[in-house]
């Protein structure tokens, strides 16, 4: 298996107008896993369209909901983003999850450690200490694919199991709060807490809804902008694409495939430890196993709709946001649906999106040469 | 010392359980990868394969019809995954990643509408479980020493699968280094320019290894519901099909280190139920989470390099598009 | 069109015959109307320059490529050819420039493949193993049967890809540039198995852009440019010089104008220098010569010989596995914080690397970003954190002005470009950044002839201002008609040293072809 399987022309543009290949293509993708997801809320007795609605509405529909949904957002930016700058090395970093998860730790220490501190300390140091660990346990796959060749895509996988194992044994033998069952931390001095983004508003005389919402979600739109400037307007971001799109142009340049790949998954595992400052420092305020819930398989699915771009990440993350918030909600109306229909939607535009990106692209394509042509001869 | 033997032939035949749904995984995937599509969405299909083998068998009363639909489902998403990836030439772990993530919401969600019990199926009775084959003269022999005990703890009412996995290892074997298709399905693998410019269809081949790949994951997702469990729960695969994979690479995609790669993880989960809370001489009590991360770990070095050298078949994971 | 022979004089039908085929990719005409006849037992060529269709229309025939108009006709018949299959019914085989064989299998397996004989293989393996003794002796193709193909040479190889199309009951061959890899010994071996064949009574088509193999070997010839058939003639009624007017459509003047050398000191020298592959093969075998300043020094040599690696290694590209390499009389063999691609940029050398489109660009970039390529970290496109965009935009359009890139436009991806006008951006590149040092390899590989003949002034242009250059080519013609000095390299050794001013083209051809046949042994 050849590393290069995220590379050369995979979510790269092809001759079309952009327009086509960043909005039409996406669409349409999008519309046929929904029109999809449609039949099976079909199959198992409930109308669509019904489901749609109210899922939108519980998505948007109300200032809260807009909360919980820009919450569920902010996590798939980290993870999008996460997935989309190995994706730019040609590399495909399927171990969000796990990054995340021990991003997640190095949070919760912080959190367990800074009793006392005042917030805005215990954040900055949350931000730095989730990033370690998370770029930590990137770290090894990305050395080792640099190194010795091991494909980074099987040892992912294999670290997002090690990185559930290790939790669970810190959980439950470790870091659990004595005298108790369920295996989790106890609760952080409120005092370091993260402020939810209502408590933040309000401080500026802005009243919004409560919500899980927190501060993290202005440092995962800096993440983009920052992600932007980096990979497009820095020579930094200029070697890690030439790596990613041409390995053996990188060597003739003088560029190092080893440092780059090593320093794209450092940055990548960074990016997916931040989920560890939304969800344990924002609203858990303790340590729990599984927070991650999916966290870096969602962000792969949002690298692919955006595009690896930042503003389509941020486009993709809102959806799958909505689609979180909302579908949930539709569970508690609806007895015959359950919360896993959100990842029925989620697969569904994961395989659409991604791996059947090139499903309309023929038809698209043909389409607009027989309009160049007729413009052509017009001319 | 008796005790002692019995300990073991318990500890070999619990082995044998636990490593048959990953033998027929990982030997699913094995003809998957030897003709050069990659499959990450084994965990995926084989969840499928309990969901609806477990679903068919509850409501028909029939284990051999919920074995057939449990195929049926994971030969279906083995011919999306083909789709998306030979006809389409689409990225073959994100289309594997995506059929993990549609069957991990899809199975429960089906269960829940289907037999409104929190997103599981009924439990089996026994007589809608695929069957234990009862071997002849268990009396006769049982008294003979170390024979009689190995006949009646591991032979003797072995699961009807458990055989049928014997049979498709022996039958890889030979396919592989025997038949045409082998020979084809090797050479697909590594070279498709040369199959195909020597007039074999690449696409033909590839569909026919990714449906094998789909009969032997629903066959594993049919033993782990309805013959080594009673019944589907959500989530029931657990990362085997993962595992089966890790055990695919450990065994450098061939039959036989595959089989023992496949034993051996087995074997450390088999040891590992026994070892909980067991202080062991000199290390004291192992975190049961370590025994259970050992096969990731070991996988790990092995694609470092430090326990030997994986080599993937040289077309694996890449769409064949033909040059001009 | 001139006269053909075609069938007509005769009255067997020809074996191999096509009307009318057309084949598009995307916007490009690659094939136009080709109608061409091959007599049966004969040899037959097909020339052209690099994109003139000749492969194309071969693909075809043998099924590997769908035609999207016109008809195939074997020995007078029609025949529907939708895949290599049909055409191995039909009786044609074909020889792919690139060998199409499984590397880990053996030479058995390989020719078995497709052709098993049965659901099993014994059977059929025993049945192949006779059958191919009795081919190698009949034409000889010796190869051992049961070693790996990846492990043979490449002569041999291309013996399996001979006897996969005969034991499959090919009566008509098609070979693919089959002489590109070969040393001349093998090229003479594979021309007496053709020759062989054709007195057996095959028929074998041959698709070679060099003049002197169809010279030599073939009864027609069919030449094409742009995707069209522009002759077909036979090979003893034509002339060297008349084909390759027939080739690129005028009249040809391979002589590059230049005064003579002017050489000045040493800038590169070179001894002992060995290199070896990531395997540990050693591909180079410590070789040593010199470039002075305001010369051209060219290695000739057929592909493969570690002319490549040499120059890969003398830009940075590779470690070097032992000898000395001194630029203007410091060494670098032992100092890797020098010897880099990096440092030696900064040390004033350029790179125009063998190949543009994998190495010497990155396709996906726009013109602007491959501009820079190589020179990134230079201050001047720099600030302290972020890039100088409008520098980097105004660098890539002078260079575009200067070397008349076209179209000229810098946000354009370097995909888009002609093959031309991208060894244009990649020499603009190199060149405009007055390195001391210029290593060149196949300058105009894919090039059409007005980017030759300007790629080929400008090189002599910068020989002219006292810079030394070291070209690395496979063709003859260019390496003879840009160098003042000509080394050749065989077996990653080199074999000798010729100035190419002091005797004709053939003679040098003829004394090169020896040279690289090992015979004459290092001067």
């Amino acid at each position: 298996m050849a590393r290069g399987m995220a590379g050369k022309g995979f979510g790269m543009p092809g001759e079309v107008p952009g327009w086509v290949n960043y909005a039409l293509l996406p669409l349409l993708n999008l519309l046929a896993a929904f029109i999809l997801s449609g039949l099976i809320i079909l199959v198992i007795g409930e109308n669509p369209l019904d489901v749609l609605a109210l899922m939108v509405t519980e998505a948007v529909g109300y200032p809260e909901a807009i909360g919980y949904t820009l919450y569920y957002t902010t996590s798939y930016i980290f993870t999008g983003l996460a997935v989309a700058v190995a994706f730019h090395c040609g590399l495909f970093n399927i171990g969000g999850e796990g990054q995340a998860y021990m991003g997640g730790l190095g949070a919760g220490l912080v959190g367990l450690a800074m009793t006392g501190w005042p917030w805005p300390v215990v954040a900055v140091a949350g931000v730095l200490v989730s990033a370690l660990f998370g770029a930590a346990w990137a770290w090894i796959p990305g050395w080792l694919q640099a190194r010795r060749g091991s494909h980074i895509v099987i040892t992912t996988i294999m670290f997002n199991f090690i990185a559930a194992s290790i939790m669970t044994y810190l959980l439950v033998d470790v870091l659990i709060k004595p005298g108790q069952q369920s295996p989790e931390t106890r609760e952080f001095d409120p005092g370091t807490w993260l402020p939810s983004m209502d408590r933040a508003l309000g401080w500026i005389g802005i009243e919004v809804a409560p919500s899980p919402l927190n501060l993290s979600f202005a440092w995962a739109l800096a993440c983009c902008a920052l992600f932007y400037l980096f990979l497009w307007r820095t020579r930094w971001g200029y070697e890690i694409r030439t790596v990613g799109q041409n390995e053996r142009a990188a060597v003739y340049a003088g560029i190092s495939p080893a440092r780059n790949i090593v320093l794209a998954m450092v940055i990548s595992g960074a990016l997916a430890g931040f989920v560890g400052v939304n969800e344990i420092l924002g609203v858990q305020h303790r340590l729990l196993l599984n927070f991650t819930g999916g966290v870096g398989f969602v962000g792969i699915a949002v690298a692919l709709m955006g595009r690896n771009h930042p503003v389509g990440i941020i486009l993709a993350a809102l959806l799958f946001g909505m689609l979180a918030q909302g579908g949930g909600q539709v569970s508690f109306e609806y007895p015959t649906v359950n919360r896993e229909l959100v990842m029925v939607i989620q697969g569904l535009v994961i395989l659409f999106a991604g791996a059947l990106e090139n499903l309309f692209k023929p038809q698209v394509e043909a389409l607009f040469r027989k309009r160049g042509a007729r413009n052509e001869g017009r001319a | 010392m008796d005790e002692v033997f019995l300990a073991i032939l318990l500890l070999v035949d619990a082995t044998i359980r636990v490593a048959t749904p990953l033998v027929l995984a990982a030997f699913a995937a094995l003809y998957g990868e030897r003709a050069g599509v990659v499959d990450i969405g084994l965990e995926g299909k084989m969840l499928a394969g309990a969901f609806f083998a477990a679903a068919v068998a509850s409501s028909t009363g029939n284990p051999w019809l919920g074995l057939l639909a449990g195929i049926a489902a994971s030969v279906a998403l083995s011919l999306v995954h083909g789709f998306a990836c030979i006809t389409h030439n689409g990225n073959q772990v994100v289309s594997g990643m995506a059929i993990n993530i549609l069957v991990a919401g899809l199975a429960p969600t089906l269960a829940y509408a289907w037999f409104h019990q929190g997103g599981q199926t009924p439990l089996l009775p026994s007589s809608a479980r695929l069957p234990q084959v009862h071997l002849p003269g268990v009396e006769v022999l049982s008294p003979i020493p170390v024979i009689g005990p190995i006949y009646r703890e591991i032979f003797d009412d072995a699961n009807v699968l458990i055989w049928l996995t014997v049979l498709v290892v022996i039958a890889t074997h030979w396919v592989l280094t025997r038949t045409r298709f082998g020979l084809r399905l090797r050479a697909v693998g590594e070279s498709p320019a040369a199959v195909d410019t020597a007039g074999i269809s690449v696409t033909k081949l590839r569909y026919q290894a990714v449906i094998i790949t789909g009969v032997l994951t629903g066959v594993a997702g049919a033993y782990l519901s309805t013959a080594h469990g009673a019944g589907f729960v959500r989530d029931m695969t657990a990362g085997k099909g993962y595992l089966a994979l890790a055990a695919l690479i450990f065994g450098k995609w061939r039959p036989w280190p595959t089989l023992f790669a496949c034993l051996l993880f087995a074997f450390t989960d088999a040891v590992q139920v026994r070892l909980q809370g067991v202080p062991l001489p000199v290390v004291g009590v192992i975190p049961v989470q370590f025994i259970q991360m050992l096969p990731y770990v070991l996988t790990v070095l092995l694609l470092a390099g430090f326990v030997g050298k994986a080599v993937a078949p040289k077309a694996s994971g890449i769409p064949y598009v033909k040059e001009r | 069109m001139p006269d053909a022979p075609t069938a007509a004089a005769t009255l067997t039908p020809p074996a191999l015959e096509t009307r009318g085929v057309n084949k598009w990719f995307g916007a490009n005409h690659a094939n136009r109307d080709v109608s061409l006849a091959v007599p049966k037992g004969t040899i037959h060529g097909v020339i052209g320059e690099n994109g003139a269709g000749k492969s194309t229309i071969m693909s075809i025939v043998y099924g590997y490529l769908p035609a999207d108009s016109g008809e195939i006709l074997v020995d007078g018949r029609p025949v529907a050819v939708k895949s290599p299959r049909d055409a191995l019914a039909a009786g044609v085989g074909m020889v792919h420039q690139h060998f199409m064989l499984v590397d880990p299998f053996t030479v058995l397996e390989n020719v078995l493949l497709g052709a098993e004989g049965g659901v099993t293989l014994a059977a059929g393996m025993e049945r192949a193993r006779a059958e191919l003794v009795r081919l190698a002796r009949d034409y000889g193709l010796e190869v051992d049967l049961d070693r790996p193909v990846g492990e043979l040479p490449v002569g041999a190889q291309q013996r399996v890809e001979i006897l996969k199309a005969l034991y499959r009951g090919a009566d008509i061959l098609i070979l693919d540039e089959p002489t590109g890899v070969l040393t001349p010994q093998e090229t003479d071996h594979l021309f007496r198995i053709l020759r062989a064949l054709r007195e057996q009574g095959k028929t074998i088509v041959i698709i070679t852009h060099k003049l002197r193999e169809i010279m030599e070997l073939t009864d027609n010839v069919t030449v094409m440019r742009r995707g069209e058939v522009v002759a077909n003639v036979r090979t003893a009624e034509t002339s060297k010089e008349q084909l390759a007017e027939l080739m690129v459509g005028r009249k040809v003047l391979l002589r590059v104008e230049k005064a003579p050398a002017q050489p000045g000191p040493v800038v590169l020298e070179v001894s002992g220098l060995t290199l070896r592959d990531r395997s540990g093969v050693e591909r180079v075998k410590g070789v040593g010569f010199s470039v002075r300043a305001g010369e051209i020094v060219g290695i000739a040599g057929v592909s493969g010989n570690g002319q490549s690696e040499l120059l890969e290694a003398l830009a940075g590209m590779r470690p070097v596995a032992g000898g000395s390499v001194r630029l203007r009389g410091e060494e670098l063999a032992d100092r890797p914080g020098l010897f880099n691609a990096k440092a030696l940029r900064g040390l004033r050398v350029g790179h125009v690397p063998e190949d543009r489109q994998k190495v010497g660009l990155i396709t996906s970039f726009e013109a602007r970003e491959n501009a820079i390529l190589g020179h990134h970290d230079d201050q001047a496109y720099n600030g302290r954190v972020l890039m100088d965009r409008a520098a980097v935009l105004s660098r890539c359009e002078a260079e575009m002005e200067a070397y008349d890139v076209r179209p000229r436009d810098a946000r354009l991806r370097a995909a888009n470009f002609s093959g031309g006008n991208q060894q244009k951006i990649v020499l603009a590149r190199e060149i405009e950044r007055n390195p001391d040092l210029l290593l060149v390899g196949q300058p105009t590989r894919g090039v059409d002839i007005g980017a030759i003949e300007f790629i080929h002034k400008r090189l002599v242009r910068l020989r002219d201002e006292g810079k030394a250059i070291l070209l690395v080519s496979v063709e003859l013609d260019e390496i003879v008609s840009l160098s003042d000095r000509i080394l050749v390299m065989f077996d990653g050794r080199l074999m000798g040293e010729v100035a190419p001013n002091d005797a004709a083209l053939e003679q040098i051809e003829r004394r090169l072809g020896l040279m690289m046949a090992g015979v004459e042994a290092a001067a």
